[in-house]
């Protein structure tokens, strides 16, 4: 009996959450310079934490339906602006975090040449694009194939990521042979780090502002409204950087 | 009302869970008859074998079939040198999840149905001089029908009530791997809430169609044969 008071009693402790940790939900394409900011955080800070990545769409439902994160880095400013319209979020402390790089990406080397003439060959088997309703990428994507007038063409193969995580994986497992993603996901100190890959101009789609915000669980919560201002600090700026972002 | 799309992939899904169900009376009844009669040591590491989409998350299963059908696994290699191409984002690849993902749910309910058929029945039919072939369609397959019925029921409802595997190898192309559960995170993903309702709606009443049926045809009185 007491044995099963004890476990009983650590089942139920180990739901509960410390109260200096910060949740933070993150957009899946900015989950590598993410692991590496909060390290940083959490030893200058001595604050602890608790990361999420994942889909913005989903984030939007989840919060909006009371997820307890405290900090959101979207993949949009148009999710963001709505949280904070909504009353979700607390107001003025939206701002762009990063702006983001698309790039035609294949984990073979010497498969994508510097123009992408490969996609107009037709020469691979799938293309994979992160959903274009709901993933800003994936609408960047697009916009991109039309502007090349490969929309068309292409479109038959399509196979769509259910956020950018998984648009990449579909490549990187060898599924499909190229797939539009994010830059940040196969860029390091200013190189592509496997594969081959055609970086897209920016002026091929509307640029991807992707902006941060403080939600209604955080306000007034320090370790959050310490997160939210080392992320506007140069440090972060440039590891932001470093993995192919641009700045507003 | 319905869209378009979300007729596309409710067709879809019953296109999907219908064909799953098919294939698996054919490969579930064998294995169901073995693992009812037989009194080998692997009765015990096969029964575990079929079991296990109960309890491994869809997650692995899809990410083994994306490993395993991928262009360098063993089953892309295989159809590839068949000339197939590979599985992973077609609508077969599902087919042929699905079918793993729900074998227990066809071969659970056939091995308890002929279990429940005792020796008694077949040691008649042997003494009546009837082949093993003729017993089983004779004797067994009658017998057992309400096993049938069930196993076909919850393999099909099951199938239909795939996500995460489809998830995983999928690749969420309309009318070819877009199931109804896919298109119904979609909408949800995109703030669509009232097409998600009314599709969600959808397959609530389907499901509570289903069961209620097999429930009602479990609790009736038997009919003499």
């Amino acid at each position: 009996m007491k044995r099963l008071s004890a476990l009983l009693a650590a089942l139920f402790a180990a739901a509960g959450l410390h109260a200096v940790e910060v949740q933070v939900a993150v957009a899946a394409n900015f989950t590598a310079p993410m692991q590496q900011i909060v390290t940083e955080f959490e030893k200058d800070t001595g604050h602890v934490v608790k990361l999420s990545f994942g889909a913005t769409g989903k984030f939007y439902a989840q919060i909006a339906n009371g997820a307890p994160f405290e900090v959101f880095l979207a993949a949009d400013d148009t999710t963001p602006a709505k949280l904070e319209r909504e009353g979700l979020a607390v107001a003025g402390s939206r701002f762009t975090y990063a702006v983001g790089t698309l790039v035609l990406w294949s984990s073979k080397p010497n498969f994508i040449d510097a123009k992408a003439e490969v996609l107009k060959s037709g020469q691979f088997n799938k293309l994979s694009i992160a959903n274009p309703k709901t993933a800003p990428y994936g609408a960047a994507a697009v916009e991109t194939l039309k502007k090349l007038n490969l929309l068309e063409a292409v479109q038959a193969k399509f196979v769509q990521g259910e956020n950018i995580s998984q648009t990449l994986q579909f490549v990187s497992t060898g599924n499909a042979d190229l797939g539009f993603v994010a830059l940040s996901q196969v860029f390091q100190d200013g190189r592509i780090t496997s594969g081959s890959a055609w970086i897209v101009p920016a002026d091929m789609h509307e640029p991807i502002f992707q902006d941060a915000l403080i939600l209604k669980r955080g306000e007034n919560k320090p370790a959050a409204s310490a997160l939210h201002a080392y992320l506007k600090s140069d440090k972060v700026r440039a590891i932001i950087r470093r993995f192919g972002y641009g700045s507003r | 009302m319905l869209t378009e799309t979300d007729l596309q992939a409710i067709w879809l899904t019953v296109r999907l869970a219908a064909l799953t169900t098919f294939i698996l009376f054919f490969i579930g009844t064998p294995i169901a008859w073995w693992l009812a009669r037989t009194r080998s040591w692997w009765k015990g590491p096969c029964g575990a074998v079929v079991a296990l989409p109960l309890v491994l998350p869809p997650s692995v299963l899809g990410f083994y079939l994306l490993l395993a059908m991928g262009p360098n696994g063993p089953v892309g290699q295989l159809t590839q040198s068949l000339g197939l191409g590979t599985l992973p984002f077609t609508f077969w690849g599902l087919v042929v999840a699905s079918v793993f993902y729900s074998l227990p749910f066809m071969v659970q309910p056939l091995q308890n149905a002929f279990e429940a058929i005792g020796e008694r029945p077949l040691e008649v039919a042997a003494t009546l001089r009837a082949s093993p072939f003729d017993t089983f369609f004779s004797v067994v397959l009658p017998l057992a029908k309400p096993g049938f019925f069930t196993a076909g029921i919850l393999s099909f409802a099951h199938t239909v009530g795939e996500f995460g595997v489809v998830l995983m190898i999928g690749g969420n192309i309309p009318g070819v791997t877009r199931v109804a559960s896919v298109q119904i995170y979609d909408h949800v993903e995109a703030m669509e809430y009232a097409d998600a309702h009314r599709l969600s709606a959808v397959m609530l009443a389907f499901s509570f169609a289903v069961l209620l049926t097999m429930y009602l045809r479990r609790n009736q009185p038997r009919k003499e044969a």
